[in-house]
């Protein structure tokens, strides 16, 4: 039977690939020096989603917060295989933590209407917080899977899930609607096909209008832009605070309960590092230090 | 003030067994709590776990509160919640801490986003600190000081919750110690009433396969490390082979891991265990900061790296600037002689 799913997304900075000019030399992180790129696990969240509707059909929203670059991995996903795409972004959405994040999330599900399944990556490799998915549930009052590997049995309105934990894995059965989590050993996600992307390529929320029309001057106007990519329905929504019905004081900073006191570069304790030279003598003298020292027995 | 100052402590068990992050956390907690003049408390939920409670008494808790009941045998998110939410609604600690583990980071912001305050997540330290707030022009005194590493381990934050209580965070396992047991200590067991609603009891534990890990990272006092130079599953024979002569565990950085050499049960760092031997050689380790951050207190480092330049070499005590595959061989030779 046909499932109605979400899948949230969020486009982070490369952290795997920092490099020196990341860091500003007041200790602050320099956003522009770094690449984003896709949330790993929720690509993974985003395969597990298209699998579900390939199999029963129904439909895949993905949704993401973020400023308007986060438009970026909604293409991406349609490229990938999502029926429709939608960006939440608002000034007012600046800052948030967790809570906050979760908060904004849970409205704008909401506003989509019934949803049987809401797909999460386990966690963002900015923040390795893995909260927003629980607390999107809680808000939700929703039951919630985190660390799902993969589904065993979707029948009706039931699910069997086998979730992946350090000491093992547990197989769990619950009823829809339900929010997962999802790790990186659950899939494969598929590469994008090259014919979305050739259908896909132009689409644009609002918010890039300025940029695109730098790129394409012969449209001439944003309203001659957006009546053109409209009518191939190529127009990314943008929902904003007031979109979503969210109350302005549980949003953003002003609706996060935590705050940064401080930032401390980490500082390499310096050692007395002794060479030991790679030669059999060498290693046979630190062998006997390490033993004198009662190091190694 | 008539706000409660008291330091909670959600802790794990799983059949009968508490985690050792729960029993770190109490070790913790104590320690804050003296700090603060006030309370620990841990809670026990579980069926058949009342035995449990002096143990947690005798290593550093004030009071456990005991909620026992069928539907909570084996950890599950809303059942646990459920009991959980309604204390921390009743009672008003000033803290609440949970380890990072697949239970605390499923419990915990389930819990944080129902009573609405902060939760920091994986903290390496807490410390009770004051936090001036320029915005507002008020300091706050005696706030939990929430310390993380952040951006992939490049920096390390400093998180406090200045208005909302609890103040909440989840503490990775390793980092904090364990205290021993006071049999002497004392301390009072509250039950506590469980009432749950339908909804509630939606999900189902249909089968678990735990497996016994055979590798113990944290416990050993040798531990040696292979990253990406290591080069492959062959390459980590060699890696075998010298913790094997040493009667260490074999580690790994989460390059090896991610290439596929290796299980992710090795992984020494930042998203792995956290560890402290008495000596941890690594072969083969550039020393990315997320790799340091856990082992840069093991209490001798030997690297072993290609590059003169690698930034291993800043946290070792020994340097040897060579093949892997050239040093471990004579490293274990050396071994084997002095075993003669």
């Amino acid at each position: 039977m046909p499932y109605k799913s979400v899948v949230l997304v969020k486009q982070v900075p490369d952290t795997k690939n920092i490099t020196g000019e990341a860091m500003t030399p007041e200790g602050t992180i320099n956003r522009a020096a770094l690449p984003t790129v896709f949330n790993p696990e929720d690509l993974n969240a985003l395969e597990m989603a298209l699998q579900v509707r390939d199999r029963e059909g129904g439909e895949v929203t993905v949704l993401t917060m973020g400023p308007p670059s986060a438009a970026d991995i909604l293409r991406d996903s349609l490229f990938r295989g999502a029926d429709r795409v939608i960006l939440l972004s608002d000034r007012k959405f600046a800052g948030a933590d967790t809570l906050a994040t979760s908060y904004a999330l849970a409205c704008a599900i909401r506003k989509l209407g019934e949803v049987d399944l809401v797909f999460a990556g386990r966690q963002a490799i900015d923040g390795d917080t893995a909260q927003v998915g629980p607390q999107t549930a809680e808000k939700l009052g929703m039951p919630q899977i985190t660390y799902a590997e993969s589904i065993v049995q979707l029948e009706g309105r039931s699910i069997v899930v086998r979730r992946a934990l350090d000491q093992g894995t547990e197989t769990v059965k619950c009823s829809l609607p339900c929010l997962l989590t999802v790790v990186s050993s659950a899939n494969e996600p598929r590469p994008d096909s090259v014919r979305r992307r050739i259908e896909y390529k132009r689409a644009a929320t609002k918010l890039e209008y300025k940029s695109l029309l730098a790129k394409w001057p012969s449209f001439g106007t944003e309203e001659a832009l957006d009546a053109y990519l409209n009518e191939r329905g190529l127009v990314i929504p943008v929902w904003s605070a007031d979109d979503i019905d969210a109350e302005e004081d549980k949003l953003g900073l002003a609706g996060s309960p935590t705050q940064v006191h401080k930032i401390n570069f980490v500082v390499l304790e310096s050692t007395d590092t002794k060479e030991i030279q790679p030669t059999p003598e060498g290693i046979a003298g630190l062998v006997q230090e390490l033993v004198r020292e009662y190091i190694v027995g | 003030m008539s706000e409660s100052r008291n330091i909670w402590v959600f802790v794990e068990q799983d059949e009968g067994k508490i985690a050792d992050v729960s029993l770190e956390l109490i070790a913790k907690g104590r320690e804050l709590a003296d700090q603060l003049g006030s309370e620990l408390w841990a809670v026990l939920c579980g069926q058949s776990v009342e035995s449990l409670a002096r143990n947690l008494i005798e290593v550093g808790a004030d009071r456990v509160l005991l909620a026992e009941h069928a539907e909570l045998k084996l950890y599950r998110t809303l059942p646990y919640a459920r009991v959980l939410t309604g204390l921390v609604k009743d009672r008003k600690p000033y803290i609440l801490l949970f380890g990072a583990s697949p239970v605390g980071r499923d419990l915990g912001p389930r819990v944080a986003s129902a009573v609405r305050s902060g939760l920091t997540a994986d903290c390496t330290d807490l410390q009770i600190g004051d936090y001036e707030s320029k915005k507002e022009g008020v300091v706050y005194k005696d706030l939990l000081l929430q310390i993380r590493p952040a951006f992939g381990g490049n920096l390390i934050a400093t998180i406090v919750n200045p208005r909302k209580r609890p103040q909440m965070a989840t503490v990775r396992e390793g980092v904090m110690r364990m205290r021993s047991a006071d049999k002497g200590r004392k301390g009072e067991v509250e039950r506590v009433s469980c009432a749950f609603e339908p909804g509630d009891l939606v999900l189902e534990v249909l089968s678990r396969e735990l497996r016994q890990s055979t590798v113990r990272l944290k416990d050993s006092t040798v531990i040696v490390s292979g990253g990406a130079g290591v080069g492959g599953e062959a390459g980590f024979q060699l890696v075998r082979e010298l913790a094997h002569v040493l009667g260490g565990e074999v580690g790994a950085s989460r390059a090896a891991v991610d290439s596929g050499a290796i299980g992710k049960e090795h992984q020494v760092g930042q998203t792995g265990t956290t560890v402290r031997p008495r000596l941890y050689i690594a072969a083969g380790i550039s020393g990315a900061i997320q790799h340091r951050a856990g082992m840069s207190e093991s209490n001798k480092i030997i690297a072993i790296n290609t590059d003169p330049d690698a930034p291993i070499f800043q946290i070792a005590q020994y340097k040897i600037v060579g093949d892997l595959n050239e040093v471990i061989p004579l490293m274990i030779s050396a071994l084997r002689e002095k075993a003669k």
